[in-house]
């Protein structure tokens, strides 16, 4: 199992990386942690000719704090994410689900970029990005572009990133006042890929009721699948465990598509999606409640 | 198609300069070119950790870095744990003690792996030990004695 032949660059800014992208075009692939693609490099499932690391670009590799927002250079390893004390205090949810992904010697080397443009709808990233309404930067040599993460992950594998185009940076807003958040995952042995997770967020109003609500799932369909009709139960009523479990029952029996593997069957997948709601939803509660 | 291109990397310490083929892997580096056989090799998509190392201080697979992108880096095999040929790095001592291996296949990936937890987390519990060793497959000892070995080291490293 070796990687085919190609020809590797290491460009040291973003515009030596954007000029190579625009020579060498659909032939050259960019190489971030290398975690998902020297795998299938190593397989021969990809053969780009042409490499383009991005690993010494030392201007894609920060985390910073702005106003009312975390902004994230696409090269930020997930290990660095982990421990960042910024995000835990302003998004606690993505701080609780990093130490999901994989283990440690693979987050040393992975990024929040190449996790998110690999858009494998079992990773933990797509799924916190759409449930946390991040913002992801992109650039090609003569433009650049905000994308709203809910335009972002277009099915299986599959980004709305352009050929020509390099993610450079994710924006982050702070969590809400009065927020609660949940992350909670089942996988076969810790750091596998999860057979079933979801992301869970509770926003509550003045008088207690939830004003906003967010679910989002990961291992449930061909990317990120918010279930937006259970958000919309949720929305507007005091959360109780009736309307709890009914939320839970809907996302699980209507709005997800698990499509079952050699892990979990279609049917155990439902069965999670549903445990999990509930468990989330109650956490996720009690810290909104909590932090009142 | 066949490019070279020189790569300066400090292993265990000692600098080497090889020209290489971009698509050469790290853990072929280490163990073709330098002769450092003690990095194992086994599934080379990152999932078994035979081949841990550390990069920069931080455990990573070698089979999913090129050599290429180690220059200017310093890497640490299992080869540079022990202070000298007589002896043994504490880790590796009380591995020894506890039988904490048998066939020896997986041992370097998970010596790689658990220095740095334990350096992060000098008194772990068992089950942070066991979480720890998740990126690891060995796949003769059922992983009690792993376990016992890497408290003992933890004793030991005090
Ligand atoms: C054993 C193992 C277990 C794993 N378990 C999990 C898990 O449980 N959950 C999980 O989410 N992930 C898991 N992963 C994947 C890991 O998180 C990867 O690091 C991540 O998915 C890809 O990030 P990377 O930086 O390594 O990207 P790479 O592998 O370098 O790149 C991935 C893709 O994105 C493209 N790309 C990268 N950066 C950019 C950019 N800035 N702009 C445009 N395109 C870009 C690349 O060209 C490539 O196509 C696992 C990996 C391994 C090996
Ligand atoms: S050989 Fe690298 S992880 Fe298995
Ligand atoms: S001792 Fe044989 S694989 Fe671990």
């Amino acid at each position: 199992m070796k990687p085919a032949p190609f020809e590797y660059h290491a460009p040291s800014s973003i515009e030596e990386v954007l000029d190579l992208k625009h020579q060498y075009g659909d032939d050259a692939k960019f190489l971030a942690g290398g975690q998902s693609l020297v795998p299938a490099m190593n397989f021969r499932i990809v053969q780009p000719s042409v490499l383009i690391d991005l690993n010494r670009v030392s201007e894609l590799s920060f985390i910073k704090e702005d106003k009312n927002v975390i902004r994230v250079g696409s090269m930020a390893r997930e290990r660095h994410l982990e421990f960042d004390k910024a995000i835990q205090k302003h998004t606690p949810l993505l701080h609780e689900a990093v130490p999901f992904i994989a283990h440690p010697q693979i987050r040393n080397r992975g990024t929040i970029g190449g996790s998110i443009v690999n858009a494998d709808p079992a990773a933990e990233l797509p799924v916190l990005m759409l449930a946390l309404n991040a913002r992801l930067k992109a650039k090609n040599k003569n433009a650049e572009r905000w994308i709203d993460a809910k335009d972002f992950f277009a099915g299986m594998f599959t980004t709305a990133l352009e050929p020509d185009e390099v993610l450079v940076e994710i924006e982050l807003p702070f969590a809400k006042k009065n927020t609660g958040w949940s992350f909670m995952e089942v996988a076969p042995r810790s750091g596998d890929y999860a057979m079933m997770g979801v992301a869970t967020l509770i926003t509550l109003d003045k008088n207690k009721k939830c004003k906003s609500a967010k679910l989002v799932y990961l291992n449930a369909g061909d990317g990120p699948v918010e279930a937006v009709e259970a958000e919309k139960l949720l929305e507007g009523e005091v959360l109780n465990d009736t309307l709890i479990e009914s939320a839970a029952l809907h996302t699980s029996e209507k709005e997800i598509n698990p499509f079952g593997n050699i892990h979990a069957s279609i049917d155990f997948q439902r069965h999670l999606a549903n445990s999990l709601t509930k468990k989330t939803l109650k956490q996720a509660l009690q810290r909104a409640e909590e932090n009142f | 198609m066949s490019q070279k291109l020189s790569v300066t990397v400090t292993v265990n310490g000692t600098e080497y300069t090889k020209e290489v083929e971009p698509r050469m892997l790290l853990s072929d580096f280490l163990r073709h070119e330098l002769g450092l056989t003690g990095t194992h090799v086994g599934c080379e998509h990152g999932v078994c950790g035979a081949c841990t190392i550390m990069f920069d201080g931080e455990s990573a697979r070698s089979c999913l870095t090129f050599a290429v992108q180690a220059d200017g880096h310093e890497i640490t095999t299992v080869e540079g744990l022990a202070p000298d040929k007589d002896n043994l790095h504490p880790l590796q001592q009380a591995f020894w003690e506890a039988h904490g291996l048998q066939c020896g296949y997986c041992t370097p990936g998970i010596l790689m792996s658990m220095i740095p937890f334990l350096k992060q987390n000098p008194n772990p519990t068992e089950d942070e030990i066991r979480h720890a060793l998740s990126g690891n497959l060995c796949r003769c000892t059922g992983y009690q004695h792993i376990v016992d070995a890497v408290k003992l080291a933890a004793e030991k490293m005090k």
